[in-house]
C-alpha cells in the first residue's frame, strides 16, 4: 500500500515547506554565510574601511599561541564536562532504576537543574564556590585549603566544568533511565543466574545494551560543552583568570562583541563549525558502528 | 546433579500472601513440572529456588546444602525464560559461552563446551548470529543451550514452550524431555498447560492458589485426584461435577439429578446426608437407553470421538465423550450411565478426596 500522499501540482507542497525553510534560511543560513564572507575580510576598529585578505584571518589565528590556549582549554572543558555530566547521569539512572518506585519523585527532583538558566545556575554555583560568601569555598578555605577560583586557573576550570556539567545531568539522566527501562529484567535476571555479580552485570550487560542512549548523549553533550556553555562561562569566570577558561566560543563572543574584530571572530566561529560537524561526523562514522546490536 | 528439597515456602509481596507453605522433595535427575492456574504462585516458586525471590519463610536445599540465603550466582542452577532472556548483544556462541567464561574456564573447555551442546540441538551453524537474526524455535535452543553448557545441579524452566507455536511446542517438548533424560539433570518445569504436565513429568505439583494441591505421578494426579479442584484441571474435558449426598449408611450416593447409587468401592464415612460431590469424567461417560437423560445444548464430532455437552435433570451441567459417532450433531437428548467404578468421591465443604474408609 502506498501511504504518502499525492498533492496535485507543486506549489501547495513548497507552500508547507516555506515557514520551515525561510526560518532555516534566516537564523542560520544566513548567518553562517555572512560569517564565512567576514571571514575573509579585515574592517578597521571604526568599521570604515574594509578589505578582503583571503585567508589572513585563519592564518592569523593559528599563529596566535593564545588562541592555540583556547583551543586546548576547550578540548579539556568540553572533554570533561561530556565525562562528567554522563558519568553522572548514568550513576543515578542505575540508583533510580533500583528504586523506580520512588522515581517518579526522584525524575522530577532532577530535571529541575535543565529548566533552569544558565546565569540564574551560575549564580547558584557562585553561592556555593564563591571563596568568601560559598558555602564550599568558605568550608574549604576553613580547613586550610586555598581555594579562588578567581585567582587560580585550574580551580576556575574545575567550577566551570562542574557547574556546567551539572546542568546537563538532568537530561542525560532522563535519556539514562528510559533506557536502563528498556532493558528487559529477564536478561538481567539470566546473567544474575549465569553467575555475574553486580559490576560484572553492569559492564558486561547493561553498558553494553545502553551504548546507542550513551552515542546519543556522546554527541549531544559535547555540542552542548562547544556551544551552549557560553552563559555559565560568562557568568562564572568571564573567561579568567588570565584566560584559563576561556573557550572558543567564548573568545570569539570576546573578540567579536567585545574587540570588534569581526574579521577574526567569524574565522573563529567558521573553526567552531567546521570542528563540530567534523566532531559529530567522525562519531557518527567510528563510533556509532559498534553500538547497535 | 542434586536433589532438591523445599520446606515451608512461604511468600508474600507485601501484604499479599503468593505461596502459603510448600513442601517437596525431588530426587537426583527427576523432572518435576509445576502446573496451575495463572496466578497461582508457579513462577514465584521457582524463581525462589533461583535466588531472584528470597521467600518470607522456609528453607531452599540443593544437594543437601541451604542455599536458602545464597545469590542465584551461588546456587549454580540454571534457567530458562519464557521469552528466552538472551543477551541481545551478544552472539549465539558469547551468549552460551557467558557463565562458562565468568567461571573462569579455560577457553579451550568453553569452546568445546559450546560446541558440544550446540552439536546436540541443532544449532551448530548458528553460533555467529545475533539472537535477533534467528527464529523463535532457534532462540529456544540457544536459551537451552545455555542452561546446558553449565552443566548445573539444577535445571528451571519457566513456561519455555509457550511462545511457539503448537507443532513446534509437540517437538520441543519431546526434545527437552529427552535431553533431560539424556543429561540426568534433576529439573523443574512450570507450564500452565496440562498436556505438557502429563508428558514431560516424571511427578507433577498442582498448584492451587498458593498451596501445593497434591505433588503425584501424572498417572496417579488423573486415576486418584487428591480435591475436586485437581480434579477439575487435570483431563480434558474437564470433569463433570455433580452434587449428592450420603445414603445408606454411606454406601450409596443420592444425586441431586434424582437416582440414588452404590459406589463401587465401599462406603465413605459419614452421616446420611453429608453432602458431597461425585466426580466422573467424560470418557468413562457410557450411553445407556435406561439411564439419565442428558439434555443436549452441543454436540462436537472429533472423529475418533464426539464430545456432548448438555444438562442434566436437576439442571447441573455435563459433558460425555463418548467412542465415534455415538451422537450425532442433530441430537437433541441423550441416554447415559454414570459407571460407579469411575466415580471420584469429594467432600463437599472442603473438596478433598473422600476414599472408603
Ligand atoms: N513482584 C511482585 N509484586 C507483587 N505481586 C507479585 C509480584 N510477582 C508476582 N506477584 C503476584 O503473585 C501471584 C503469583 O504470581 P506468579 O507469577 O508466581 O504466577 P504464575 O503462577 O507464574 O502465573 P502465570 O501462569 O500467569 O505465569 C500473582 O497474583 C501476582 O500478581
Ligand atoms: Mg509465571
Amino acid at each position: 500500500m502506498n501511504r504518502k500522499v499525492i498533492f496535485k501540482g507543486v506549489a501547495l507542497p513548497y507552500l508547507l515547506l516555506l515557514p520551515q525553510l525561510l526560518i532555516t534560511v534566516v537564523f542560520f543560513f544566513w548567518p553562517a554565510g555572512q560569517a564565512i564572507w567576514f571571514s575573509f575580510l579585515r574592517q578597521d576598529a571604526f568599521g570604515i574601511r574594509t578589505q578582503f585578505v583571503g585567508f589572513e584571518n585563519f592564518a592569523d589565528l593559528f599563529a596566535d599561541p593564545l588562541y592555540i590556549q583556547v583551543i586546548g582549554n576547550t578540548v579539556v572543558f568540553s572533554a570533561a564536562v561530556t565525562a562528567l555530566s554522563i558519568a553522572t547521569a548514568l550513576l543515578l539512572a542505575v540508583l533510580a532504576d533500583r528504586q523506580i518506585r520512588g522515581a517518579q519523585g526522584y525524575r522530577t527532583l532532577l530535571i529541575w537543574p535543565y529548566a533552569i538558566a544558565p546565569a540564574v545556575a551560575a549564580v547558584l554555583w557562585i553561592f556555593m564556590v564563591h571563596p568568601s560568601i560559598g558555602l564550599l569555598g568558605q568550608a574549604l578555605n576553613g580547613m586550610g585549603i586555598p581555594w579562588d577560583y578567581k585567582l587560580n586557573g585550574a580551580q576556575a576550570m574545575l567550577v566551570v566544568i562542574i557547574a556546567s556539567a551539572w546542568k546537563q545531568v538532568s537530561y542525560n539522566f532522563i535519556f539514562f533511565l528510559a533506557g536502563l527501562q528498556s532493558i528487559p529484567k529477564a536478561v538481567l535476571e539470566a546473567a544474575a543466574i549465569d553467575g555475574a555479580r553486580p559490576v560484572r552485570r553492569f559492564w558486561t550487560i547493561i553498558f553494553p545494551l545502553l551504548s546507542p542512549t550513551t552515542f546519543f548523549l556522546l554527541v549531544v553533550n559535547l555540542t552542548y560543552a562547544f556551544f551552549d556553555t557560553f552563559g555559565v562561562i560568562d557568568a562564572l569566570t568571564k573567561g579568567g583568570p588570565a584566560k584559563s577558561t576561556e573557550t572558543l566560543i567564548y573568545r570569539a563572543y570576546i573578540d567579536g562583541r567585545v574587540n570588534l574584530d569581526l574579521g577574526s571572530s567569524s574565522a573563529q566561529a567558521v573553526v567552531l563549525m567546521v570542528a563540530i560537524i567534523a566532531l559529530t561526523a567522525v562519531q557518527f562514522r567510528f563510533i556509532e558502528r559498534r553500538v547497535h546490536y | 546433579m542434586a536433589t532438591l528439597e523445599l520446606s515451608g515456602i512461604e511468600k508474600s509481596f507485601g501484604q499479599t500472601p503468593v505461596l502459603h507453605g510448600i513442601d517437596l522433595r525431588v530426587a537426583d535427575g527427576e523432572m518435576i513440572v509445576i502446573v496451575g492456574a495463572s496466578g497461582c504462585g508457579k513462577s514465584t516458586l521457582l524463581r525462589i529456588v533461583a535466588g531472584l525471590e528470597t521467600a518470607t519463610a522456609g528453607t531452599v536445599r540443593i544437594g543437601g546444602r541451604d542455599v536458602t540465603a545464597l545469590e542465584p550466582a551461588d546456587r549454580d542452577v540454571a534457567m530458562v525464560f519464557q521469552n528466552y532472556a538472551l543477551y541481545p548483544h551478544m552472539s549465539v556462541f558469547q551468549n552460551m559461552a557467558y557463565g562458562l567464561k565468568i567461571r573462569g574456564l579455560p577457553t579451550a573447555e568453553i569452546r568445546r563446551r559450546v560446541g558440544e551442546a550446540a552439536e546436540l540441538l541443532g544449532i551448530g551453524a548458528l553460533l555467529e548470529r545475533r539472537p535477533r537474526q534467528l527464529s523463535g524455535g532457534q532462540r529456544q535452543r540457544v536459551a537451552m543451550g545455555r542452561a546446558i553448557v553449565r552443566e548445573p545441579k539444577l535445571f528451571l524452566f519457566d513456561e519455555p514452550l509457550s511462545n511457539l507455536d503448537a507443532k513446534l511446542r509437540v517437538q520441543m517438548r519431546a526434545e527437552i524431555r529427552r535431553l533431560q533424560k539424556r543429561l540426568g539433570v534433576t529439573s523443574l518445569f512450570v507450564t500452565h498447560d496440562q498436556v505438557e504436565a502429563m508428558t514431560l513429568g516424571d511427578r507433577l505439583v498442582v498448584m492451587h492458589q498458593g498451596h501445593a494441591a497434591q505433588v503425584a505421578t501424572p498417572m496417579e494426579v488423573w486415576a486418584r485426584p487428591a480435591d475436586n479442584y485437581v480434579a477439575g484441571f487435570i483431563g480434558s474435558p474437564a470433569m463433570n461435577f455433580l452434587e449428592a449426598a450420603l445414603a445408606e449408611g454411606g454406601a450409596a450416593a443420592a444425586l441431586k439429578a434424582g437416582p440414588t447409587i452404590r459406589f463401587a468401592d465401599g462406603p465413605r464415612p459419614g452421616a446420611d446426608g453429608r453432602r458431597i460431590i461425585l466426580g466422573i469424567r467424560p470418557e468413562h461417560v457410557v450411553p445407556d437407553p435406561a439411564g439419565l437423560v442428558l439434555d443436549l445444548d452441543l454436540v462436537e464430532p472429533l472423529g475418533s470421538e464426539t464430545v456432548a455437552h448438555g444438562t442434566l435433570p436437576g439442571g447441573e451441567a455435563f459433558a460425555a465423550k463418548l467412542p465415534g459417532a455415538a451422537v450425532s450433531p442433530g441430537d437433541r437428548a441423550l441416554a447415559v450411565a454414570l459407571p460407579p467404578a469411575a466415580w471420584h468421591v469429594f467432600d463437599a465443604a472442603s473438596g478433598r478426596r473422600l476414599d472408603p474408609g
